[in-house]
C-alpha cells in the first residue's frame, strides 16, 4: 500500500517535471494598450481548460492589452453587451464566449469580440475539437481578438522551442508560444545549443555534442527523424536558415578558424562565405535573404557586422562597448536584437536599424540568445532571475515582460518559430 | 610474447586514461582495443602499427606520464589563447608519444569559462584547441592525427562561478582516441 502511494508521488513528480509548465508575470505597465474586457467564458468552470484566462493572459503578454476587471458579469457570445456600462468601466473592447462538451466528447468553443466605443460587432471564431487542443483553441481565438484591434497578426499560436539542463540531462523542447504544452523533441546526455526553426516551422536545425564534438543536425519535428547535415574536421555551429528555407549558414572550423560558410539545407559540400584570420560566427539572414548579420572579433573585440549573402566586404554594424553579441533580426526588417556586455553584464539592446540607436530593455544580466516573435513585436530571450535561468518575453521598448518559468532545471536557447500555414 | 604483452599493458593504460577523463557523461568507447589490435592479433606488420612503439625510446614511465589526465590539461589566461610557458613541457612529450605512432588520433578540446555567449564562447574554446593544435603542429606531429574541437560553456571541469573554477575551466585538453 505504501509502496503504491510512493509509485504515485513519483509518477506525480515526473508528470510536473515533464509537463514543464509555465507561469506568467507582467512586470510594468506599457504606455499605449488597448483596455479590454474578457469575460470568463460560459462553461469555463467544467472545462479543462479556462479558455477566457488563456485568452487575457495571451493579450496580456503582448504588451497591447490591458484587462479591465469584469467584476461578476456572466455573459456568452449570444448576449449584446451593455456598452455604455463597460464604457464607463474603461473598456475599449470586449470578449465574451462559451465552451460547451459536445455528445461526441468534444468541446464546442465559440466567442464574439464587441467594440465597446463604437458599439460593433467586430465577429466572431468557433471551433469544435478535442480537449487536447483546446489551449490551442484559446490561443487562436486571442490571435483573432489581437489582429482585429492592432491589425497586426497575433503570435499566440506559434510555437517556441527551448532547450532544458536537468542533471546531466539535455532536452530540446518544443511549445506554445506562451511556453505551455511543451514536448520533447529530442533528449540527450550530451549538450545541445543553438536551435532554429526553419521557415516553413517543420524543423528545426541545431548544434548537439553528442559525437563528442559539436555537428549540426536538421530534424523534422513531426516524425522525429534527424540528418546529420554538418560533421566536417573541427566544430560545426551556429546553423542560420535561408528565408527560402533551401540553404543554412554555420560556422565551420574545416579550415582552421571559425569561419561562415553556407551549405545546402539537406546537407553537401560548404561554400566559404567570408574569409578573416579571426573569429566569425552566430550568422543570421535578413528576412529578405540578401543580407546576413554576424559576429566577429576582426576588429579586435567582438562585435556584429553585415555582409551581402552573396559574398562581399563585411560592413561594421555595433559601435559601442567592447562585446556584441547574438545578433536576431525583426523579421519586419527594422530591428536588431543583440547581447552587450556592459561592466560585465550581460544585456539584452534593441536597435533601430533606421537610426542606430540603441536601448537596453532589461534590468538582468545575463541575457542571451534573444529572438523575435514572427510579427516583429516581441522578443523571447533567456537570462537568469534569483540565481535560475529562465525564459522571458518583453515588448521592443522593453515596458512588458513575461516569464516563462520552467519547473526543474535549467532553461535557454529559446528561438521563436514562425508563423504556421 | 613481448609484443604482446606491451599492446596488452597500452591497451591497460589507454582504458585507463579514458576513464579518467573527466568530461560528464563521455562515452568511454572502446577505441583503444582497435588500435591495438594489429599488434595483439599478429597482423602484418606495415611499420605503422604499435610493433613500433617498442622500438621507440620512451620509457614505460613517460607514456604513462603522458596518457594522465594532468598531463594532457592546458590552462589559459582570461580572454587568453596564448599557450603559457610552462605548458612547453607537457607538449613537447605528448607531442613526442603522438609521433610515437600513426595509429594515435588526438582530439583537442577547448574550454572556456561560463562568461558571455554560448555560441562566441565554442568559437573562443575552438581557439584555445587550435592554438594547442599548432603547437603540437610545430614539434611535428602530422595534421591527420589531430582535430581541434571546442565545447565552449558546455562542459565545465569545474562547477561555480569563482574565479578558481574559472580558472580550471579555460582549458583545452588532449583526448586520445
Amino acid at each position: 500500500m505504501l509502496k503504491r502511494a510512493l509509485l504515485t508521488l513519483l509518477a506525480g513528480f515526473f508528470c510536473l517535471t515533464a509537463s514543464a509548465q509555465f507561469r506568467v508575470e507582467v512586470s510594468g505597465v506599457g504606455l499605449t494598450q488597448v483596455p479590454i474586457a474578457i469575460l470568463p467564458f460560459r462553461g469555463d468552470d467544467a472545462a479543462p481548460q479556462k479558455i477566457g484566462a488563456i485568452v487575457a493572459a495571451d493579450l496580456e503578454r503582448s504588451g497591447q492589452f490591458r484587462g479591465i476587471d469584469t467584476g461578476t458579469t456572466v455573459a456568452d457570445e449570444a448576449v449584446r453587451p451593455d456598452v455604455s456600462a463597460w464604457r464607463q468601466k474603461g473598456a475599449d473592447a470586449l470578449v465574451s464566449g462559451s465552451i460547451t462538451k459536445l455528445v461526441d466528447g468534444r468541446f464546442d468553443v465559440r466567442m464574439r469580440l464587441w467594440d465597446v466605443v463604437r458599439g460593433q460587432d467586430l465577429g466572431g471564431q468557433s471551433f469544435a475539437v478535442v480537449s487536447g487542443d483546446l489551449r490551442l483553441v484559446a490561443h487562436r481565438l486571442a490571435d483573432f481578438v489581437y489582429e482585429k484591434l492592432t491589425g497586426d497578426k497575433g503570435v499566440f499560436s506559434t510555437r517556441i522551442a527551448y532547450i532544458t539542463k536537468v542533471g546531466k540531462n539535455y532536452n530540446l523542447w518544443v511549445a506554445d508560444a506562451d511556453g505551455e504544452s511543451a514536448q520533447s523533441a529530442l533528449n540527450s546526455p550530451e549538450p545541445i545549443i543553438s536551435p532554429a526553426w526553419s521557415p516553413t516551422g517543420g524543423q528545426l536545425a541545431y548544434v548537439s555534442f553528442e559525437s563528442r564534438k559539436p555537428v549540426i543536425f536538421v530534424h523534422d519535428v513531426a516524425t522525429g527523424k534527424r540528418k546529420l547535415v554538418a560533421n566536417f574536421k573541427g566544430s560545426n555551429s551556429a546553423p542560420a536558415w535561408s528565408p527560402d528555407g533551401k540553404s543554412l549558414a554555420a560556422t565551420l572550423t574545416r579550415d582552421g578558424g571559425s569561419q561562415l560558410y553556407l551549405m545546402d539545407a539537406a546537407g553537401g559540400e560548404p561554400k566559404r562565405l567570408a574569409q578573416s584570420s579571426s573569429i566569425d560566427t552566430e550568422p543570421t539572414f535578413t528576412a529578405d535573404g540578401r543580407t546576413i548579420y554576424f559576429v566577429s572579433d576582426r576588429g579586435g573585440s567582438p562585435q556584429i557586422y553585415r555582409v551581402p549573402s552573396t559574398g562581399g566586404n563585411p560592413e561594421r554594424v555595433t559601435f559601442a562597448g567592447t562585446y556584441n553579441i547574438s545578433p536576431a533580426l525583426s523579421p519586419d526588417g527594422k530591428w536588431l536584437a543583440y547581447i552587450s556586455r556592459i561592466n560585465g553584464a550581460f544585456k539584452l539592446h534593441v536597435m533601430d536599424l533606421a537610426t542606430g540607436s540603441t536601448t537596453p530593455i532589461t534590468d538582468t544580466v545575463s541575457d542571451e540568445s534573444p529572438s523575435f516573435s514572427p510579427n516583429s513585436r516581441l522578443i523571447i530571450y533567456a537570462t537568469q532571475q534569483q540565481g535560475r535561468e529562465a525564459l522571458m518575453t518583453t515588448t521592443l521598448d522593453g515596458k512588458v515582460k513575461a516569464r516563462l518559468a520552467g519547473q526543474g532545471g535549467d532553461i535557454r536557447e529559446p528561438d521563436w518559430g514562425p508563423f504556421l500555414k | 610474447m613481448k609484443n604482446l604483452v606491451l599492446a596488452v599493458s597500452v591497451a591497460v593504460l589507454l582504458a585507463a586514461c579514458g576513464s579518467a577523463v573527466k568530461l560528464d557523461n563521455v562515452p568511454v568507447v572502446d577505441k583503444s582495443g582497435s588500435a591495438v589490435a594489429p599488434g595483439a592479433g599478429g597482423a602484418p606488420s606495415t611499420g605503422v602499427g604499435l610493433g613500433n612503439v617498442a622500438a621507440v625510446d620512451l620509457s614505460k614511465s613517460g607514456q604513462d606520464a603522458a596518457m594522465q589526465a594532468a598531463n594532457r590539461l592546458v590552462y589559459f589566461d582570461y580572454d587568453s589563447f596564448v599557450i603559457r610557458p610552462e605548458f612547453q613541457s607537457l607538449l613537447e612529450s605528448q607531442a613526442r608519444f603522438i609521433k610515437a605512432s600513426k595509429a594515435r588520433k588526438v582530439a583537442i578540446e577547448g574550454h572556456t569559462d561560463e562568461r558571455g555567449g554560448r555560441e562566441y564562447n565554442l568559437a573562443l574554446g575552438q581557439k584555445r584547441a587550435e592554438a594547442v593544435r599548432r603547437a603540437l603542429s610545430l614539434q611535428g606531429v602530422d595534421e591527420s592525427q589531430m582535430e581541434a574541437v571546442s565545447f565552449g560553456k558546455e562542459k565545465p571541469a569545474v562547477l561555480g562561478s569563482t574565479e578558481a573554477a574559472m580558472e580550471k575551466n579555460r582549458r583545452a585538453e588532449i583526448v586520445y582516441k
